[in-house]
């Protein structure tokens, strides 16, 4: 079974536990998800399931789709076999079996979970309710970007001194390397440059509670992206 | 504004009976503390001050006078280890933040009592 679910960053706030503890929390609303395809060994060379959330927007009616945010035709054929074409009429007559659809509306936020596929099949629901067993997630995001950032705020690195004749390089790095030996600087040496929006993994979270009602999710601490981001929550693979 | 999503998590910690009371009464706060094995409860009784944030962070703070010296003590409002506030004189005060009390020593301390008019 899928160990993992789609949603998005709701945000933060604290609760308390049964000893008065506070525990910082990050609501994320997660689900309902469907699968959208299941990828096996036999044809895709690994195994897989495809999980899709929220509906994309339709066109109003009688109207053509005039959004990039609307579903492309490509989109409408990944999670329905209604829609006819050339090559399925063409692939049916050759007499191949067409593979099973979702059957759901278009999605948003798309993403494979890779794991054992048994007893998963296209078009099922994945819920909040699927999480509840699990103690720990990992949730995946794109951080906030901070676009071309000094290294103070990027590596953490202390700046220099206020006073005592410093001038104009307060947050400046320092130092680069050494001297006529090696005569060039390191691969790898921290210096600034595009810090954030970029995939960010933040492991070992505790999961605090489940919501089924609501599809609703609390983590334990914080969880990488802006508020409304969209988010990927699985099952921690740290061990112990 | 709080995301209605986020207070459906909230509500869950909140508590359903909030002790009720005012800026500037003199209140016995009744704290849960745990010594070893044994859950005991400790009252603290002063003068409220201030209430600041909102939802489950919402705190309030208490002010007393102990051998001389000031003594505040900040309590989260919804915290299970708040047993109780108990009101036990209430005051005129014409502001939120009586930060003032902290400047004031001896008989400039009192506040005036509010007497409440009840209906019979």
């Amino acid at each position: 079974m899928v160990k993992g679910i789609l949603g998005r960053k709701v945000g933060m706030t604290q609760i308390y536990d049964e000893s008065g503890e506070v525990i910082p929390v990050t609501v994320i609303q997660a689900g309902p998800c469907q699968v959208l395809q299941v990828r096996t060994i036999e044809r895709d060379g690994y195994e897989a399931v495809q999980l899709g959330f929220e509906d994309k927007r339709r066109p109003s009616e009688n109207m053509k789709r005039s959004r990039s945010s609307q579903a492309r035709r490509s989109e409408r054929g990944h999670v329905s076999s209604k829609l006819s074409s050339k090559n399925a009429s063409r692939r049916a007559a050759a007499g191949v079996e067409a593979l099973p659809k979702a059957e759901c509306e278009p999605k948003k936020f798309i993403r494979e979970f890779r794991g054992s596929v048994e007893g998963v099949e296209v078009g099922q629901e994945v819920t909040v309710a699927d999480l509840a067993e699990i103690p720990k997630v990992d949730v995946t995001a794109t951080s906030k970007g901070r676009g071309f950032a000094g290294v103070m705020k990027r590596h953490n690195f202390s700046g220099q001194r206020a006073t005592h004749g410093v001038k104009k390089v307060h947050r400046h790095a320092g130092g680069t390397g050494m001297s006529a030996a090696p005569s060039r600087l390191f691969k790898g040496k921290r210096m600034a440059g595009q810090y954030g929006n970029a995939k960010v993994t933040t492991r070992n979270l505790e999961l605090v509670s489940v919501d089924e009602e609501n599809n609703l999710i609390a983590i334990r601490g914080a969880v990488p992206g802006p508020n409304g981001g969209f988010v990927v929550v699985r099952e921690t693979n740290k061990l112990g | 504004m709080v995301n209605k999503l986020i207070e459906t998590i909230e509500n869950a910690s909140k508590k359903t009976d909030v002790p009720e009371f005012d800026i500037g009464d003199t209140v016995d706060v009744h704290v849960k503390i745990l010594e070893g094995q044994k859950e005991r409860i400790q009252i603290f009784s002063g003068v409220v001050i201030a209430r600041n944030g909102s939802g489950t962070s919402e705190m309030f703070s208490v002010r007393r006078i102990v051998a001389g010296e000031g003594v505040e003590r900040k309590f989260p409002l919804h915290s299970p280890r708040i047993e109780k506030v108990e009101v036990t004189r209430s005051s005129v005060v014409r502001r939120a933040k009586l930060y003032f009390l902290r400047d004031r020593t001896g008989k400039a301390v009192r506040l005036k009592e509010r007497r409440r008019v009840t209906k019979s």
